[in-house]
């Protein structure tokens, strides 16, 4: 036990040394020049950390889900564009390791990822589908002898340039429905990526996400042997929202903090007046500890819910409501609690060179309800609304 | 009740292929069957059977086959049944 909790706790210092020295002093740079973190990334493999929740027995870290979490939560503190990486990374690999199944390709893959510290994108939105991750317009197509393609149309893969493997969604085989989705895994080696746009958005800047058309020949091994719409139910489509929440408190977190710093240099000019926007600060607490219990609640949930037998909750739609509702509310929370920042520091709040800025945090935060849109995210829960009942 | 439930599916499943046509174990989402598809399919299966499905219930492989969705119903209503 205790050996377990020092190798959680020795994970988790080691994030946080690499978001205080290395994310925070390059992340103005990754936000202006809108450049991929690889200051960051570089730090991430030598602390081995893109293999930390890989079991030890495959190579890795063998880091619990909680950890991984956290960390999301450090870098995010630090540099949002930096977490998103890091945390998209990890939906891949987690998703991976909960639906092994014992395939021997797939173990190999992932002592791999271990070795070589192999950084892993997800190709999953499409050209075609309305935004809905649940369909897909690309197939598996069968090709010489035992090999397949693949060419799917992508309207953004973040950091897909920099990635060394890609995580695919595809059609079963290409007279398969829409909705008949697969996954999988293709290396760098086995596949091209032509740009289709390109990169200057309003925020998570650094995570360098243009359009692509990715096409890859792969073997059947690589497609992962439980179909796509559980694996999404179980693991990716929960553990993305857990995720990235943690990543959007990281940030609305580090905007609070800024406001504080702001409140409290106010108090110590005028010893004995409180400054009124210390109200303001007691308020702006009230909404960032709201983001944090809807956060912190939703991961234990779904911690629970993944150790039981078969984890059949997981599968229910009162649980995909429960995840989607994180979701929601923290994607409209965590820029919400950004411009509370804003409203306390003011103009140095607003500028963009002051120890109190906020402006990155609060674009970044912006990107948080368009990264599946929350409106698509409504219409799935209106429908699921209408039979599920303890909600 | 095989041939209700295949009913309901035609009326409410919008599966692009004839449902008459459907073995009881064939995968219904793999043939078409959408998520948003599947929530009418159940409600209608909870008006016509005038029974509610219970949240442990209410997950794809339930729904995924004329088979699940047959050992479901008879389940609940064997549950009803009781004293």
């Amino acid at each position: 036990m205790s050996v377990s909790v020092d190798r959680e706790q020795a994970f988790l210092s080691s994030i946080c040394d690499i978001a205080d020295e290395v994310a925070a002093p390059n992340c103005d740079s990754v936000d202006r020049d809108a450049r991929f973190p690889v200051e960051t990334i570089d730090a991430l493999r030598d602390a081995r950390a893109l293999s930390a929740f890989i079991p030890s027995d495959l190579g890795g870290g063998g880091v619990s889900f909680e950890t991984i979490a956290a960390a999301c939560f450090e870098l995010g503190r630090r540099c949002g564009a930096s977490a998103m990486v890091f945390a998209m990374h990890q939906i891949q690999v987690v998703t991976m390791v909960r639906h092994l199944d014992g395939s021997p390709w797939f173990e190999e893959y992932l002592r791999e990822v271990a070795s070589e510290q192999r950084l892993i994108a997800s190709v999953t939105s499409e050209i075609g589908t309305g935004g809905d991750m649940g369909r897909s317009v690309a197939a598996v197509t069968p090709a010489q002898g035992e090999t397949y393609t693949l060419e799917k149309k992508a309207p953004t893969v973040s950091y897909g340039a920099y990635a060394d493997d890609l995580f695919i969604t595809l059609r079963r085989d290409p007279g398969a429905e829409p909705s008949d989705q697969v996954v999988v895994l293709v290396r760098d080696d086995q596949t091209t990526l032509e740009p289709t746009g390109s990169w200057d958005p309003l925020g998570m800047r650094g995570t360098c996400s243009p359009g692509y058309v990715v096409k890859a020949d792969f073997a059947a091994e690589q497609i992962l042997g439980t179909p796509f719409p559980r694996v999404a139910a179980e693991s990716m489509v929960p553990v993305s929202h857990i995720l990235w929440s943690h990543l959007w408190l990281g940030i609305a977190t580090d905007a609070f903090d800024r406001a504080r710093a702001f409140v409290r240099a106010a108090a110590k000019q005028k010893p004995g007046e409180p400054p009124p926007t210390a109200l303001r600060l007691s308020h702006l607490m009230s909404e960032l500890s709201l983001l944090r219990a809807e956060v912190s609640s939703a991961l234990a949930e779904f911690v629970t819910a993944s150790e039981e037998p078969g984890r059949e909750r997981l599968s229910t739609m009162a649980s995909a409501l429960r995840f989607n509702n994180l979701k929601i509310a923290a994607s409209e929370q965590a820029p919400r609690v950004c411009q509370g920042a804003l409203g306390v520091c003011g103009i140095v709040g607003f500028k963009n060179d002051t120890p109190f800025s906020v402006g990155r945090h609060l674009r970044d935060t912006m990107s948080a309800c368009l990264m599946v849109a929350n409106e698509r995210i409504h219409q799935t829960n209106a429908s699921l609304l209408l039979i599920a009942k303890d909600v | 009740m095989t041939d209700e439930i295949r009913q309901i599916i035609s009326d409410h499943g919008r599966l692009p292929i004839d449902v008459s046509t459907l073995e009881v174990d064939a995968d219904l989402y793999r043939s078409g069957m959408t998520s948003h598809a599947s929530v009418n399919v159940m409600l209608a299966l909870e008006d016509h059977f005038d029974v509610e499905f219970p949240d442990r219930m209410l997950k794809r492989s339930v729904f995924e086959s004329i088979a699940a969705i047959e050992g479901a119903l008879v389940e609940l209503q064997s549950e009803t049944a009781l004293p």
